[in-house]
């Protein structure tokens, strides 16, 4: 076992793991962050987004030895500490980006890195920085409303599907 | 995964004394070799991160040339290649944002997937690779699929692109992993054009030198209208047959071509 030390969230973490931890395993299992969700496993559905050093990455595919020293962000570390959903998160809830959940993490995540990179995004700028998130319920139209609401653009023009 | 130790060096010098030792393997940004750990297709006893080593970071252009280090992501390539905007858009479109934020140039040479994008284009430049121990021609480089020139314990540092006049690649995407079903990156130089075809071969990455001589004759899709690859040594899967495949590259060499010109 090894020590990895990172800042999560904002405060210092740090844990015993072994050369093959996942960065996913350590949030989880070792920080008790269960937010970031692993779907596939496989880097394929992009639940397990989380940022690293301000990049998203998927944190399945990448060992927490990796992660010395960086600065990790995860979905527990978006809403403000009283509880306030920042401005993406209250898009999801208005927009109902959301059925089951279960992609919402990565969702948001990737969603705050594109906007981040680019804070006025197209309709189309959007659906293909999704490409590695993948959402089995909602067929991405409320998923892609939210994050042009989120960015403070007009979503009428979007289908209500 | 099975277990492996882990170490992450700050220089090459130790990296490479890293990957001398017994079932050592280098760790670029371990998205193909990370899923691969997983289906415990590989069992390394030891993990050399690439990711610490400054100097195998960034990208540099001047006198011609484009020299991206081989620890530097696709991200970075896309965002900082602006020297050679058709390797920059190649980067671009490798896998999605998240891959690009952790994959590498020198780990993806150096795995040579004879889908991957980056062979094609390090092919059709006639890039130089450059590793610990030497500096390899592409020509040289690419020996079939998942197969290099690079020896055991062998890193790539840095590639060399020389700048071509004009260039393209155009990939046509296989639907369910998003790796070229063909990819065709077309490059032309002062001194003739130069073809590779990726995703296709079950060779590998290779040049298609039929093309590359009327294409240097006459750089239009025109050019090309009568050649096509055999169909013999093409990938035939689920995914498309052989002839679909060969099809596809004189498909997406005109477009390359259309494209660059």
């Amino acid at each position: 076992m090894t020590k990895v030390s990172m800042t999560v969230n904002g405060k210092a973490a740090s844990g015993e793991v072994e050369g093959r931890t996942l960065l996913s395993a350590f949030l989880r299992e070792t920080l008790g962050l269960t937010g970031t969700h692993v779907g596939c496993d496989t880097s394929q559905c992009g639940a397990c987004v989380v940022h690293v050093d301000g990049r998203a990455v998927k944190s399945c595919t990448m060992l927490a030895l990796e992660a010395e020293g960086a600065e990790v962000a995860t979905i527990e570390g978006q809403a403000a500490p009283d509880g306030t959903l920042n401005a993406i998160q209250a898009a999801f809830q208005e927009h109902h980006g959301l059925q089951c959940g279960f992609c919402t993490p990565g969702m948001v995540m990737s969603a705050a890195a594109l906007l981040k990179e680019n804070p006025k995004p197209t309709e189309a700028e959007i659906r293909h920085y999704l490409e590695g998130n993948l959402c089995r319920c909602t067929g991405y139209h409320n998923i892609v409303k939210a994050i042009l609401a989120a960015s403070g653009q007009d979503v009428s023009a979007i289908a209500a599907e | 995964m099975y277990e492996f130790g882990f170490t992450r060096p700050t220089s090459v010098a130790d990296a490479v004394a890293a990957m001398g030792e017994e079932d050592a393997q280098a760790l670029g940004g371990g998205q193909t070799l990370i899923p691969t750990l997983k289906q415990r297709l590989a069992m390394p006893v030891t993990l050399v991160s690439l990711s610490g080593i400054a100097e195998m970071q960034g990208i540099q252009s001047g006198d011609g040339q484009l020299v991206i280090g081989g620890a530097t992501r696709h991200a970075d390539v896309a965002a900082g290649a602006g020297a050679y905007p058709a390797l920059a858009a190649l980067a671009g479109g490798i896998g999605d944002p998240a891959v690009r934020n952790r994959g590498t140039i020198g780990g993806s040479l150096a795995n040579n997937d004879p889908a991957a994008c980056y062979p094609a284009a390090a092919l059709a430049s006639g890039a130089t690779i450059v590793t610990n121990l030497r500096e390899i021609g592409a020509d040289e480089y690419f020996q079939g699929m998942f197969t290099t020139a690079l020896e055991d314990g062998e890193i790539i540092t840095a590639v060399r692109f020389p700048l071509p006049e004009a260039a393209n690649y155009q990939k046509f995407l296989q639907p369910a992993s998003r790796f070229a079903m063909v990819g065709v990156f077309v490059a032309k130089f002062a001194d003739g054009v130069r073809v590779a075809v990726t995703g296709a071969s079950e060779e590998g990455v290779f040049r298609w030198g039929e093309a590359e001589a009327a294409l240097s004759a006459n750089f239009t899709a025109d050019a090309i209208s009568g050649l096509s690859v055999p169909a013999d040594g093409m990938i035939g899967d689920i995914h498309g047959s052989k002839s679909y495949r060969a099809h596809l590259v004189g498909v997406m060499t005109k477009r390359a071509v259309e494209a660059a010109a």
